[in-house]
């Protein structure tokens, strides 16, 4: 199958790029960055290639099994990525930090089971793709205001205790990790709360009811209450800086809960990763 | 050298290290009366080519002469006149140095590593200044032409493969170097500086100079406060004004004779809020310290008081103390290239040059044309081989007559001019450049 190929071929150019982020972080000479950059650039390619080629086996966008949603989510991160390398600060070294999460994602779902399996009745619906992939690309950008975030607190602690080595010559400014989270926050946010607001709609669809609290509903909506906060408090209050990093790893944690905990271990709707 | 040639290069200088400044001064000959060059031209004709740099921190005079011997003794004899000291009494601070000695030195000076600060920049662009005043006074010729376009690129080669340059030296500018690494860029933020003092006025117009929009000045007197205020342009405040003035700013530079606390985690923690928990940067310089330590621990503010800057100044130190090493290395090569290039520098190894340049080419677009004439026979092959031979031939025998006959009536200038018509040392692309990059003619205007 050829998307199979783009997909291990992805999975390559992915790896070959972390070891190239990493040779920059290491070096900080800029070819090394340039080079990183071009072959993770290729493997985005290669990886929307196999994602149309899966689209067309299975004339719905593949966001439905485990293996095609984390998959679909490495994506998004890289295109958020890319999206941010042109229009937000320049953090030279945000490819060393977010590269091997990528990685990590296209394991996970190189591990898991890729067979297309027909759609189940329920799940066959106008609203599933768009509620899948709207979400799926807020998704990506918490990521990437969660590794801000890290980095932030990683700086931060460097300044603070004044040791001003490596690490701080090669992390950026504050301001522009900062400014990275906003901006991901204020793109995720409306984002996700579109992807809940079609999920309901397909939910009423295929269920007959808007909300069923399944643990999934549950855990979303709590990740939905932690970026509406954060939102608020720096629009309204002015939070910046630690406390906005801060919030955003909690995110993260709580969307690891949403994302693997429960669709790999606990049972409701959405359980649409099962290992089999 | 070792090839015979005549020329000799000699360097002869004092600088910080060898020389106390009463001497380094008496030496400083641009400033009274007759240019040293003119009287180098005038009065010293062993040499053949003469170059003079003079700095705050070192003089050198750079010499190419047959009669190495005689022209030191004379310029020492001119040295003691110009100067109105004995020779006893400056010649232990002087250093000679030699032929390739001398081309390392000259490229050290050049890089910086010979400077009181590691890897400072400036002297490049004075470097650059001796020269064009030494072309100006025609004192230099085929050698010196060389040896300072090499320095150049040398020094430029430096600049871009190491980081000697490229770590804050001192301590009001590691103060914006920290301050950048806290607000990205410094454009429109508005900085405070409390009290007074040479080195945080000079933070404050670093801080001006990266962008600082706005310098709000506190002071325990209200009249030194609206005189500096008005010398960076800023606004004016009394002490007591200090909590006013610290919910508008970003960046604070402190440095007042007081004895204990100037401002206080009690002080600043109220103001957070108001302040939309925007950073907030303490520069302290004073002692005893002005900010209290704890303040540090609030929440985006972050507090810097001397020691720290000292330290982070000495990491830098050692950080261009390793890449000077690195420029070494770079350095030693360069000298090598220098010195193979004064070995060609004679009438027998151009014409071997401009031969093995001219075959080269012959046999390129020899076998360039033959590839594409397959059907030729061997004679049509061989009329071809003469037919080239011969071109270059023809043409090879007026450079090659010129540089025989041109070298016993102009010396060097002949192989110099043959070398570099015909691009023999592959440099070609050296000269097109400008001597003086945009911002070392803005230097020197200045000055």
């Amino acid at each position: 199958m050829p998307e199979v190929f783009f997909f291990k071929l992805t999975l390559i150019l992915y790896a070959v790029s972390t070891v190239g982020f990493f040779i920059y972080f290491y070096t900080l000479r800029p070819e090394a960055l340039k080079g990183a950059r071009w072959v993770f650039l290729s493997g985005f390619v290669t990886h929307t290639l196999s994602l149309l080629l899966r689209l067309k086996a299975l004339k719905a966008p593949p966001v439905t099994s485990f293996h095609e949603a984390t998959s679909f989510l490495a994506w998004a991160v890289v295109g958020v990525y890319f999206f941010l390398a042109y229009r937000g600060p320049k953090v030279y070294t945000l490819g060393t930090f977010l590269a091997p999460l990528v990685l990590f994602l296209m394991i996970a779902s190189a591990i898991s089971p890729a067979t297309i399996l027909p759609l189940p009745p329920a799940l066959r619906s106008f609203w599933l793709p768009i509620h899948a992939t709207i979400s799926l690309i807020s998704y990506a950008f918490f990521l990437v205001s969660a590794v801000a975030g890290l980095m932030y607190l990683i700086q931060e602690r460097q300044v603070k205790r004044k040791t001003l080595g490596g690490i701080f010559r090669r992390l950026p400014p504050l301001e522009s990790l900062d400014r990275l989270n906003e901006l991901c926050l204020k793109y995720g946010f409306p984002l996700l709360t579109l992807g809940i607001i079609t999920g309901a709609l397909w939910a009423e669809e295929a269920w007959g009811s808007y909300w069923s609290w399944d643990p999934k509903e549950t855990w979303s909506l709590i990740l939905w209450f932690i970026y509406a906060a954060l939102l608020h408090e720096r629009l309204i209050v002015g939070w910046r800086g630690r406390r906005a990093a801060l919030m955003a790893l909690l995110g993260f944690v709580v969307w690891i809960i949403s994302f693997f905990v429960v669709n790999l271990f606990l049972s409701g709707l959405h359980t649409y990763g099962k290992w089999t | 050298m070792e090839s015979g040639l005549k020329e000799r290069l000699l360097l002869l200088g004092l600088n910080h290290r060898t020389a106390p400044v009463e001497v380094r001064e008496r030496f400083a000959l641009e400033k009274k009366g007759r240019h040293p060059l003119k009287l180098l031209r005038d009065e010293l004709p062993q040499a053949s080519e003469a170059y003079f740099l003079s700095t705050c921190n070192r003089v050198e005079f750079l010499l190419v002469s047959t009669v190495p011997e005689e022209a030191l003794s004379r310029l020492k004899e001119l040295l003691s006149r110009e100067t109105g000291l004995a020779r006893e009494t400056f010649e232990p601070h002087l250093y000679l140095l030699r032929d390739l000695e001398a081309v390392r030195h000259l490229f050290r000076v050049a890089s910086g590593l010979d400077s009181l600060v590691l890897g400072e920049p400036q002297i490049l662009g004075q470097v650059k200044e001796a020269y064009r005043e030494a072309v100006d006074h025609r004192t230099t010729g085929p050698i010196l032409n060389r040896l300072l376009h090499r320095t150049f690129s040398v020094a430029k080669r430096v600049r871009t493969e190491t980081g000697i340059g490229s770590y804050a030296v001192s301590v009001s500018y590691a103060a914006v170097e920290l301050a950048k690494k806290i607000f990205g860029s410094l454009r429109g933020k508005i900085a405070l500086l409390v009290g007074a003092g040479e080195m945080a006025e000079l933070a404050a117009q670093h801080l001006l100079a990266a962008g600082v929009e706005k310098m709000l000045v506190a002071n325990r007197t209200l009249a030194r406060a609206i005189e500096l205020a008005e010398r960076f342009r800023g606004e004016a405040y009394g002490l007591e004004e200090l909590s006013e003035c610290l919910l508008k700013t970003d960046i604070v530079i402190s440095s007042t004779g007081a004895p204990g606390y100037v401002i206080t985690r009690e002080m600043v923690k109220p103001l957070l809020r108001k302040r939309r928990l925007r950073p907030l940067f303490f520069i302290d310089i004073a002692v005893p310290r002005d900010v209290e330590p704890a303040v540090n621990e609030l929440e985006n503010v972050y507090v810097f008081d001397i020691d720290d800057l000292k330290q982070v100044v000495e990491e830098n130190l050692d950080r261009r103390r390793r890449e000077a090493m690195r420029a070494e290395r770079i350095i030693e090569e360069e000298v090598l290239k220098f010195e193979r290039w004064l070995r060609e520098l004679a009438v027998y190894p151009t014409i071997k040059a401009l031969r093995a340049k001219a075959e080269a080419i012959r046999q390129r677009e020899l076998a360039r044309t033959l590839s594409r004439l397959r059907d030729l026979s061997p004679e049509e092959k061989e009329a071809l081989e003469l037919m080239t031979e011969a071109i270059v031939q023809k043409l090879l025998h007026a450079p090659i007559t010129y540089l025989k006959v041109g070298y016993h009536r102009l010396g060097r200038e002949a192989i110099t001019t043959v070398r570099r018509v015909f691009d023999l040392d592959e440099d070609l692309e050296d000269l097109s450049g400008e001597l003086f990059t945009t911002r070392e003619r803005a230097v020197l205007k200045e000055d």
